[in-house]
């Protein structure tokens, strides 16, 4: 392993990983909390914890011992929420910071832009948090998906509203509110296409921009029509505008489902939890007893952050966590011998920080073993509601708002 | 007219009338200065995190935040003035652009550094909540939003028109040298221009921070707003702002409403494009 003329004792090179999120711009909160999971999981794996090394191999500290010890460095690179600048940075981190596999970016649209390069320049790409159907449906060789995507969600609302429909809640009449970028306009696809499968009606459909300065017609709009159940798939500025409106014109429907992302953002919670409890969301992170993985993440993560982990921050950090074992295996930073890692990849439930029953890549790079759960907020927090052997309350409706 | 077509349109006026307020200093400085302020929307969003802190360290409202803000940002208009403006002003036109515009990213950063990536929200009490009038609800954080903006920029109309200040200001605009000749000091009343945008836009943050929520890239979503408003309603024309403002709100609340919401920017930027077309000086305009 050691170069030739070097000392026993110099230590290998950092294996330097670029990670792309929205560091500015709408989205910038979200992007900087899950840096800042990501970081976590950079320090468990330089410097250890002594906990977690008893269920993660990796967490023992001292760098990726399949490269003899080498630690790795994030490069950060903010892909300031629009799809060219997420681009120009994975040419940038590719071609100039030589970093061995890219993570990111957050918002779908941007991820398929930055992608696109990865897999021009035989560089592996892993988003932990994109969710856009048409990600793994590119034929790409190098982008692997580790978090659950649409009709994962579009099963678990679905399953979920068919219950409280037996229970005797209505849902005669469905709305569908969703910003009109890849996330927002796929995973409405698919929600759509799932519940007319499952007969659940969808009576109003209302796409919009996410960068609106504001939505008082779209909430007339449904105000006027009254729907039963409304699902919002938002970002964080449309998300905040949304509740506060929906708040001031005195309207809400007795079932409010929103599609995590903003709804989901600590930042949005900060500012708008009382005004929105009882809101149903998905979740990857549904915490877990103490000294289990993602009970000691969440310990090291609140001491950086200052606020629990959330669903995005804990598939930010699972993401971080797959492509160290991967690099690791593949004791090398070749990205042919780190992308043969990745595909190789199984990863028991156990060691998951997320939710999920475990990581393994299908062809296309989608993580066949990641799931979630479906949440409520209450009492100003998100608690686990289904299904009901991960259940830690019970659901209550209908949704109070404020 | 349905009840629900009502709400939209006076939804549709009480945001234009805000989105007149915050433009109106924008305009002033272009009819002063030649000058184009890109940091503009930057100045809005420092005039809300004014409110936030207000509200978060010593519980005050808008009547606290209202002052205090209008003081702070004119001051910053000032020290932007002399500190940059009055420089780059002797430039070409491009790095009087690129000068802005480089205040614009250091205010920004400057606010992500500072106050953080996260949004703030002020609780909606502070201004008395909503009430119910002929069918349709009004939200008294917006409703005063858009009456002071209606009497800035009246008041603003008046002094530029009907002051002894007003026509200095308006003297050095058209030609600093004369006015120089006549006793007039240029960078003084060009400053007092600074300070009066500055404190205008402050005015404006404070307002819509009570119904919007605050963040450091907040300035670029209204930023782009600012503009379209000023040059619909003709650069330097304060009345011109208002009326532009009453317009694009209306018309982009019916067409979010009527048409839906992704084709209101599209309906926006068309009916702009044709006002440019017919009289590219703007509504109200100077040819």
């Amino acid at each position: 392993m050691l170069g030739l003329g070097k000392g026993a004792s110099a230590q290998p090179a950092p294996v330097k990983v670029g990670v792309i999120y929205p560091l500015s711009g709408n989205s910038a909160s979200a992007g900087n909390y899950s840096k800042m999971a990501i970081e976590v999981g950079a320090d468990v794996v330089n410097n250890g914890n002594a906990d977690l090394a008893k269920i993660i191999p990796l967490a023992k500290g001292g760098g990726l011992p399949g490269l003899g010890g080498a630690k790795i460095q994030l490069i950060f690179a903010d892909n300031q929420g629009t799809p060219a600048a997420g681009q120009n940075q994975a040419l940038r981190l590719i071609s100039e910071e030589k970093v061995a596999a890219l993570i990111g970016a957050y918002q779908s649209g941007i991820t398929l832009t930055a992608s696109a390069i990865a897999e021009r320049h035989g560089i592996p790409f892993l988003t932990a948090e994109s969710v856009a159907a048409n990600l793994t449906e590119r034929g790409f060789k190098w982008f692997f998906r580790v978090t659950p995507v649409a009709i994962d969600f579009a099963r678990a609302y679905s399953t979920f509203l068919k219950e409280q429909k037996a229970a005797g809640q209505k849902v005669g009449s469905i709305a569908l509110v969703h910003e009109n970028t890849e996330y927002g306009n796929s995973v409405g696809s698919v929600i759509a296409d799932q519940f007319a499968k499952d007969s659940l009606p969808i009576t109003q459909k209302i796409a919009y921009s996410a960068n609106s300065s504001d939505v008082q017609p779209q909430v007339l709009q449904l105000k006027e029509k009254n729907p039963d159940v409304v699902i919002f798939i938002s970002y964080t500025s449309d998300a905040i505008l949304y509740a506060k409106t929906m708040k001031e014109l005195n309207w809400k429907p007795s079932i409010m489902i929103a599609d995590n992302a903003g709804f989901n953002d600590p930042a949005f919670l900060k500012a708008m939890a009382p005004t929105v409890e009882g809101l149903v969301n998905r979740s990857a992170y549904s915490g877990g007893k103490p000294g289990s993985v993602p009970a000691i993440f969440n310990d090291l993560y609140k001491a950086k952050a200052g606020v629990e982990l959330d669903d995005v921050s804990v598939r930010g950090l699972e993401g971080f966590l797959v492509l160290a074992d991967a690099i690791n295996r593949a004791g090398s930073t070749d990205p042919a011998k780190i992308q043969a890692a990745l595909k190789a990849t199984n990863l028991p439930a156990e060691q998951m920080a997320a939710g999920y029953d475990g990581v393994k890549f299908d062809d296309k790079g989608q993580n066949v073993l990641a799931s979630s759960v479906v949440t409520q907020l209450q009492g100003g927090k998100y608690v686990t509601i289904f299904p009901k052997e991960r259940a830690t309350a019970k659901v209550i409706l209908p949704y109070k708002g404020w | 007219m349905s009840i629900t077509l009502a709400q939209v349109i006076v939804s549709g006026l009480l945001l234009g009338a805000v989105y007149a307020l915050f433009s109106s200093g924008l305009t002033l400085i272009w009819g002063m200065m030649n000058v184009v302020n890109f940091a503009h929307g930057d100045f809005v969003m420092l005039g809300m995190y004014s409110a936030v802190v207000i509200w978060t360290a010593l519980g005050g409202g808008p009547f606290a935040a209202v002052p205090v803000a209008a003081i702070m940002i004119a001051t910053l208009g000032i020290l932007s003035y002399f500190l940059l403006v009055r420089h780059i002003m002797r430039g070409p036109m491009l790095a009087q652009i690129l000068g802005t515009f480089g205040l614009a990213l250091f205010l920004r950063y400057s606010a992500f550094w500072y106050f953080g990536a996260d949004f703030k929200t002020l609780p909606d009490t502070l201004v008395g909540g909503s009430f119910v009038l002929a069918g349709i609800r009004f939200e008294g954080s917006r409703v005063l939003a858009g009456a002071v903006g209606l009497g800035i920029t009246l008041l603003l109309h008046v002094i530029l028109t009907r002051t002894a200040v007003g026509s200095r200001m308006l003297a050095v605009s058209e030609d600093a040298t004369a006015a120089q000749l006549m006793g007039i000091r240029p960078q003084r009343m060009q400053a007092l221009a600074w300070a009066m945008a500055g404190a205008a836009t402050g005015i404006a943050g404070a307002l819509i921070a009570n119904f919007f929520y605050t963040s450091p890239t907040v300035g670029e979503t209204l930023a782009i707003l600012a503009f379209v408003t000023v040059s619909f309603g003709g650069f330097g024309s304060v009345l011109g702002a208002l009326v532009a403002g009453l317009i694009i709100g209306v018309v982009e609340s019916l067409s979010a409403y009527l048409v839906g919401p992704v084709y209101k920017d599209v309906i926006v930027y068309v009916l702009f494009v044709l006002v440019l077309w017919f009289r590219p000086q703007g509504l109200m305009g100077k040819a």
